[in-house]
């Protein structure tokens, strides 16, 4: 039989003692890959800056491997590289991390999905966190990934971080939770 | 049965719908348009899975934090973090955090004008053991006023993380306690659309978990997003 499943419910304003003593900036590690600098600012339906929000952000390696049991692909996997990040937005709303760039991970019937790091969002106000993808808008496979296909074309760019530096290589992606370029959020 | 398999389809009422407008945060923060809805991929089958390796064995007592012992009623929240089909989650991190018995919370951003407690921090983690089991010894936390609408007062809750197998096994949630007055006229409690899964957030009082001369114990089990019996196409 099957059991009701617990709500959700908000992480509300106060919960940085509670889920950020694990702080986790930094998921490269000493992986090995092109190093990525991902930087944003939050904004709520008025424009204002969304000071009390957390992601966290999972993604493979390089080879495009997820550290984790259920990614069986014959791939070599770093140890020590867990592909897992925690981060909450600062009073201006901006949040960064650092990161290798994950490579191509397989998708459903033998396609392959464009290299992307999946997000979860929480925030006061959100009763349910919401899942989102950066993907990369220098990155060549993008018009083959199967769940950008399925996105509004004129709401794609939402999901698409750009590259504003090098060295490392420094990427800005921004999120918007109401109006024009409002960020777009996967349901599964 | 492997990780291959696809998760249930989550059911309708269960979770909050993201505008809800007697919680006023959710106006200018829930998004407008719907969610764009995808097939199950390795990027969501496979999630960070944290466990015990971050947890000591003292993170699970908050009275036992500080030098002192923190002010208010002590008691001890345990139960079981389970999936729908009924297995337990083993090995599973769960991050708790909650105000005193005062309703403060040791945070700068808290101005409710009532005292923070030196002894109490209020932040907690466990490890689910192989039944799934989890134990926090703590205080009962108090309610205090938010600025939602007028004479607007949280239930006492504790905040609670999880994060299961899974991407699709994340879930931060609020548990409460039975018969607080407050819990009809809370909007994030009543954001939960079914009355029953609503229910499901309120913790039972248990005398077996009541340690005799010393703390009331409450049971709160955890139910996370469960697979499908059948296998995920390749």
């Amino acid at each position: 039989m099957r059991r009701g499943l617990t709500p959700s419910q908000t992480v509300g304003p106060f919960f940085h003692g509670g889920l950020m003593w694990l702080d986790v900036p930094d998921l490269a590690g000493t992986a090995t890959g092109e190093r990525i600098d991902v930087s944003g600012t939050i904004v709520d339906g008025d424009g204002a800056v969304v000071p009390d929000a957390m992601l966290e952000l999972w993604q493979a390696n390089a080879q495009g491997r997820y550290a984790h049991p259920a990614d069986r692909q014959n791939t070599p996997l770093e140890p020590g590289f867990k592909g897992f990040g925690r981060i909450a937005t600062d009073k201006a709303g901006v949040f960064r991390f650092r990161s290798i760039k994950p490579g191509s991970v397989p998708g459903i019937d033998g396609k392959v999905q464009s290299p992307h790091i999946n997000v979860t969002l929480f925030m006061r106000g959100q009763l349910t966190h919401l899942q989102t993808r950066i993907y990369f808008a220098d990155d060549a496979s993008l018009a083959g990934d199967p769940a950008l296909a399925l996105v509004d074309p004129k709401r794609r760019d939402t999901l698409l971080a750009r590259r504003v530096g090098d060295e490392p290589a420094r990427y800005e992606w921004n999120i918007v939770m109401q109006g024009r370029n409002e960020t777009v959020f996967f349901q599964f | 049965m492997n990780e291959t398999h696809r998760y249930l389809d989550l059911p309708d009422g269960v979770h909050p719908a993201p505008l809800t407008p007697a919680y006023g945060s959710t106006v200018k923060r829930a998004p407008t348009l719907a969610p764009v809805r995808l097939r199950q991929t390795l990027s969501e089958l496979t999630g960070p899975a944290l466990g015990g390796e971050y947890v000591g064995a003292a993170d699970c007592d908050l009275t036992r934090q500080h030098a002192g012992e923190p002010l208010g009623e002590r008691m001890i929240v345990e139960g079981r973090v389970l999936d729908e089909n009924g297995r337990p989650v083993p090995e599973a991190l769960v991050e708790m955090w909650q105000c005193n018995a005062a309703g403060r919370y040791a945070h700068a951003a808290d101005q409710h004008d009532a005292p923070l407690d030196p002894n109490f921090t209020g932040n907690g983690r466990a490890v689910t053991d192989a039944e799934g089991r989890y134990r926090f010894v703590t205080i009962k936390p108090g309610a205090y006023p938010w600025r939602n609408h007028a004479n607007a007062w949280r239930p006492a809750h504790l905040h609670f993380s999880l994060f299961g197998a899974s991407l699709l096994t994340r879930l931060v949630t609020q548990m409460y306690f039975p018969g607080d007055p407050l819990l009809p006229l809370d909007p994030i409690y009543n954001s939960v659309p079914d009355e029953k899964a609503r229910q499901r957030l309120i913790a039972a009082f248990s005398l077996d978990s009541t340690v005799a001369e010393w703390a009331l114990g409450y049971r709160f089990d955890i139910v996370l997003r469960g697979r499908n019996a059948t296998p995920m196409e390749n």
